[in-house]
């Protein structure tokens, strides 16, 4: 089986990368381009926490035929940062207790900024409405919810 | 490991690269045979894909709608001249399956999926379908009666006539999980009225067959009557009728037998 050429914007930089025919996107970015903050959950689409961000919108990378993103634009949780300083909404979720076992943070995350990259100031239903594609098993979701409130709001910890 | 990925610029040269391998799957938003390959479908030994911008046009400015076979549920809603399918839209998955999920690939999600396809099927929507030998329209019903044997056919688009209110078009899922989860069961019912009375009723169900079906016998209830009391009881009693629910996580047969009554008295009723 050949590999598969492909090349696109990973966090702002440009990455070229040889995947297997079949490939998905989580797999190209955690064991070949050794970005390890989108995170494997079920594999079905069930649990979002291998959300990314492509061309803006977010999907879900392990059901992202890799070589679809040819040319187009991923961000993951790693691209968030600024700097050395968390974004606002890092510093939200740690700020209201909203990461406890973590797994599901890069996800939520990333839903979250989906929505507030295109809604500044949601309202709680929409907040809920935003990660109802992800799963919690630790927080029962009102923490996190409060989380992106906050940062929404600008009620973020230095 | 590895499948062979064969992308083609037409709908109709991935038509036929499908229509030729039976081990082709077409890959349209990613959601149910990026899935099969994540848990290891060896059935499955070719990927086709079609850049084709038809299929993922909507066309929803006259009476008749018409929907690529790649729209997404997120361009539904995006869509203000498709608010009559928003709400079987907004009721699948989150965010981002609605950003991937297509139109045409629900026709092939199996249960506890398939949702926005029980709205098709109550709108007696027309699917267009393109084979080895060529394009064809199927009306949707006989198309899911015959779904395992469509593996060979590309869904190039559905289309359906518009409901004449939003009082005649009515759509209710009930999951486990608000708002995201798979149905339970899932009901659509389209009522055309013509004076006063119903005229080609459509009710469709999910979750209570193995495939999307019409509730024929409710159908028949309803049909040239007013839509009072004494009609939708008689409609929600026949609820079950030709329905062969199975046991899932999500609930046994005989619970959905037991509620789907029930839930399209509510529907019928317009009760929340």
């Amino acid at each position: 089986m050949s590999k598969i050429p492909l090349q696109f914007r990973h966090n702002g930089r440009d990455v070229a990368i040889f995947v297997d025919g079949g490939t998905n996107l989580l797999v190209a970015l955690r064991e070949l381009i050794g970005d390890m903050t989108p995170k494997f959950g079920c594999g079905q689409g069930g649990c979002g926490t291998c959300s990314v961000l492509i061309d803006g919108e977010l999907h879900l990378s392990c059901l992202t035929l890799a070589e679809t993103v040819a040319g187009r634009s991923v961000e993951t949780l790693d691209g968030m940062k600024q700097g050395p300083n968390l974004h606002p909404l890092q510093r939200a979720f740690a700020d209201n207790f909203a990461a406890q076992c973590g797994y599901c943070t890069p996800g939520m995350l990333m839903a979250a900024k989906a929505l507030l990259d295109r809604n500044p100031s949601p309202s709680r239903d929409e907040v809920i409405e935003a990660i109802s594609g992800n799963i919690c098993r630790c927080t029962g979701y009102e923490p996190i919810i409060n989380a992106i409130l906050a940062a929404a709001s600008g009620r973020v910890s230095a | 490991m590895g499948v062979t990925v064969k992308t083609f610029t037409s709908a109709s040269e991935a038509a036929g690269a499908l229509s030729t391998d039976r081990s082709a799957r077409y890959l349209g938003g990613g959601t149910l045979v990026m899935r099969a390959l994540n848990e290891g479908d060896v059935t499955i030994s070719t990927v086709v894909r079609a850049q084709d911008q038809a299929l993922t046009r909507i066309d929803a400015s006259g009476p008749r709608i018409t929907l690529g076979a790649g729209v997404t549920f997120a361009r539904v809603l995006a869509e203000r001249d498709l608010g009559f399918l928003h709400a079987p839209a907004r009721s699948i998955g989150g965010p981002a399956v609605r950003n991937m999920g297509t139109v045409g690939g629900n026709l092939f999600a199996p249960n506890p999926y398939g949702d926005f396809t029980v709205a098709l099927l109550a709108l007696d929507a027309t699917v267009a379908v393109q084979g080895g030998f060529g394009a064809r329209d199927i009306p949707i019903e006989e198309f899911l009666q015959a779904r395992d044997r469509q593996a060979g056919t590309l869904v190039l688009s559905v289309s359906c006539t518009r409901p004449a209110s939003s009082e005649a078009f009515r759509y209710r899922k009930i999951a486990r999980i608000k708002p995201k989860g798979g149905s339970v069961i899932t009901l659509a019912a389209h009522l055309p009225i013509s004076g006063g009375r119903i005229a080609g009723a459509r009710i469709a169900l999910g979750s209570m067959a193995p495939t999307q079906i019409r509730a024929r016998a409710a159908e028949r209830a309803l049909e040239g009557h007013s839509l009072d009391a004494a009609t939708i009881a008689a409609a929600a009693s026949a609820a079950t009728e030709g329905t062969s629910p199975s046991d899932n996580a999500l609930g046994s047969a005989w619970y959905r037998r037991e509620i789907v009554g029930v839930h399209l008295r509510r529907l019928l009723s317009g009760q929340e």
